[in-house]
């Protein structure tokens, strides 16, 4: 969408409380996996149709200040209901388990985090791909005022697009939660690996943004493993290493 | 009506104004608020340094707080490896700040716009993360505590300390003066208006022979310089250092500070950080809630005036 959102990690970080929140009345995750998304669906939508839509034509910088307000009012909103102890939930019943598959033992939740990833991140390239949405929207970013006179709807896709990011954001939280902390300050942790992958893998291209994060996981795993307090060095050098050889990501197209 | 011809004269007026007012609070401020303005005039400072990336150089940097957090870290170490002097320990914050800041702008001008953006923000977190981790240099999120104020030759045969809040402020006040007169000087230069060019047309200036990128790294690094002396002030001014400092919500409040003054002025963004700092200290005081209705004031600020303060001025 060409929209730099800072607030994504807050949707993240909303994500992963909703997730406590569910689990902590019902006991029941997968009603969580269900709320979520919807939840953030409809706050993404609410936010890109009252503010975000009025300042796609000022250029970058007031979206980037805006949308680091609302992380500002987010994250306080967060720590006011729920403190800024970290908190944690269990991981949905019949995968607290572990798996031995070929002489290694994986816990099935991670396994299950891994099936979830590869099924959306499947369903995301057809879309980009193959779908008419996919299609329009690459469009519209492309160039808005002609795909406008084609007689595209560009506002009701935009806004459709950030509610389905927004409740992407969501579900990534949902899914995280049992894994990792739930914390008031996720959401800039999660934010800038997000930017890292983004950058590397090359923006506005889906593939470009799994290519990134797998670049990003293994060397940030490698890392933590060899020498754990320079872990976020190694993804520094990664990082370098890509933009002096190809300054606009790696399967990004050329500016 | 004021006649036309002494139009010219509103600047530097209100410049003069501005600085006697500011030079005055000392006398009639309470002591608190004497603490707080020299906070505000340090992340004046820091304000100015990056209106020269934003407004004049058109460079959205989203990781100045880095440069401010690298210059008082290097301060730090130097003024706990017990070496006096406020030049040195100013120097140390330059140094530091523009020797991290060669790498970080060589590769993150490699791109621009959105890209610059968030490579800038990137690398600061990761700086971030290096002050928490490095724990045999930094201590972590404990940070360097304990940093001492210089002391200077002639103030001690007047019998006059830094640790006194007045005169700490008039060094402050001094060095933001002169740092604005620095800044000024640099964006009336050719090489501001050279900057300026590259704003705006980048292709046509390199047609015209000028190394564009040289140019934007020069001024990367000098905005990083001019930040690290703002964070080695506020070493001295809190007497520790934490990573705090170069957390990106401190970034973020500086190019607020920017934009709510107004961008390209100068003054604009040293009021905008005033306005900021108040903003902060002021709703932290009375509600709880403050960081909430901090980030509801920045996103009205965006909707409503987005050209800032200064950009009111222009229009009327």
């Amino acid at each position: 969408m060409d929209v730099l959102n800072l607030a994504h990690g807050s949707f993240y970080m909303i994500g992963a409380y909703t997730a406590y929140t569910v689990v902590l009345a019902t006991q029941n995750f997968w009603l969580a996996l269900l709320v979520a998304p919807i939840l953030l669906a409809l706050l993404g939508a609410a936010l890109e149709v009252v503010f975000f839509r009025r300042l796609y034509r000022h250029g970058h910088l007031p979206q980037v200040l805006m949308t680091f307000g609302f992380t500002l009012v987010f994250v306080d909103l967060i720590r006011s209901r729920f403190g800024p102890t970290t908190r944690a939930i269990p991981p949905p019943p019949g995968l607290g388990g572990a798996v031995h598959l070929a002489n290694a033992t994986f816990s099935s939740y991670s396994l299950f985090v891994l099936g979830i990833a590869i099924v959306i991140a499947a369903l995301l390239v057809i879309g980009w791909r193959l779908t008419r949405l996919g299609v329009v929207l690459r469009a519209g970013v492309a160039d808005k005022e002609m795909a406008g006179l084609l007689g595209i709807d560009l506002p009701r896709t935009f806004t459709f697009t950030f509610a389905f990011g927004a409740a992407l954001a969501g579900l990534a939280g949902v899914i995280a939660a049992p894994e990792f902390a739930i914390y008031p300050g996720m959401d800039a942790n999660v934010l800038i690996l997000a930017l890292v992958v983004v950058v590397i893998g090359g923006l506005g291209s889906i593939e470009g943004a799994l290519l990134g994060a797998a670049v990003i996981g293994l060397g940030y795993v490698i890392g933590a493993t060899f020498f754990p307090q320079f872990a976020i060095g190694l993804i520094f050098a990664l990082m370098a290493a890509v933009l002096i050889f190809r300054p606009s990501g790696l399967l990004g197209r050329r500016s | 009506m004021i006649p036309a011809r002494f139009r010219g004269l509103y600047r530097p007026a209100f410049l003069v104004v501005l600085a006697l007012v500011l030079a005055s609070i000392p006398l009639w401020a309470p002591r608190f608020w004497i603490y707080i303005a020299t906070q505000a005039l340090i992340f004046a400072i820091f304000a100015m340094s990056l209106d020269l990336l934003v407004g004049y150089a058109g460079l959205p940097s989203f990781g100045h707080a880095a440069f401010y957090g690298v210059g008082a870290y290097a301060c730090a170490l130097l003024a706990l490896g017990h070496i006096d002097g406020l030049v040195p320990l100013l120097l140390a914050g330059m140094l530091g700040a523009g020797a991290v800041a060669l790498p970080i702008g060589a590769l993150s001008l490699r791109t621009s716009g959105i890209y610059f953006l968030m490579l800038t923000l990137a690398f600061a977190q990761m700086l971030w993360g290096l002050a928490v981790n490095w724990t045999s240099l930094t201590r972590g999120t404990d940070g360097l505590i304990g940093i001492p104020r210089p002391t200077l030759p002639w103030l001690d045969s007047l019998k006059v300390s830094l640790y006194e809040r007045g005169p700490f402020f008039f060094l402050c006040l001094v060095i933001a003066i002169a740092v604005f007169v620095l800044l000024e000087t640099v964006a009336r230069s050719p090489f501001g208006r050279t900057l300026e060019g590259i704003r705006e047309n980048d292709r046509r200036m390199r047609a015209l022979g000028f190394p564009t990128f040289r140019y934007r790294l020069a001024a990367f690094v000098l905005a990083a310089m001019v930040a690290g002396i703002a964070g080695s002030l506020a070493a001295m001014s809190n007497g520790f250092a934490t990573p705090d400092l170069l957390y990106w919500t401190v970034s973020g409040l500086a190019l607020i500070a920017v934009v709510v003054g107004g961008s390209r002025s100068l003054v604009g963004p040293a009021l905008g950080a005033f306005v900021v700092l108040f903003a902060q200290l002021g709703l932290s005081t009375y509600v709880d809630r403050w960081e909430l209705l901090l980030g509801a004031l920045f996103i009205a600020f965006v909707l409503f005036l987005p050209r800032g303060l200064a950009g009111l001025v222009r229009r009327a």
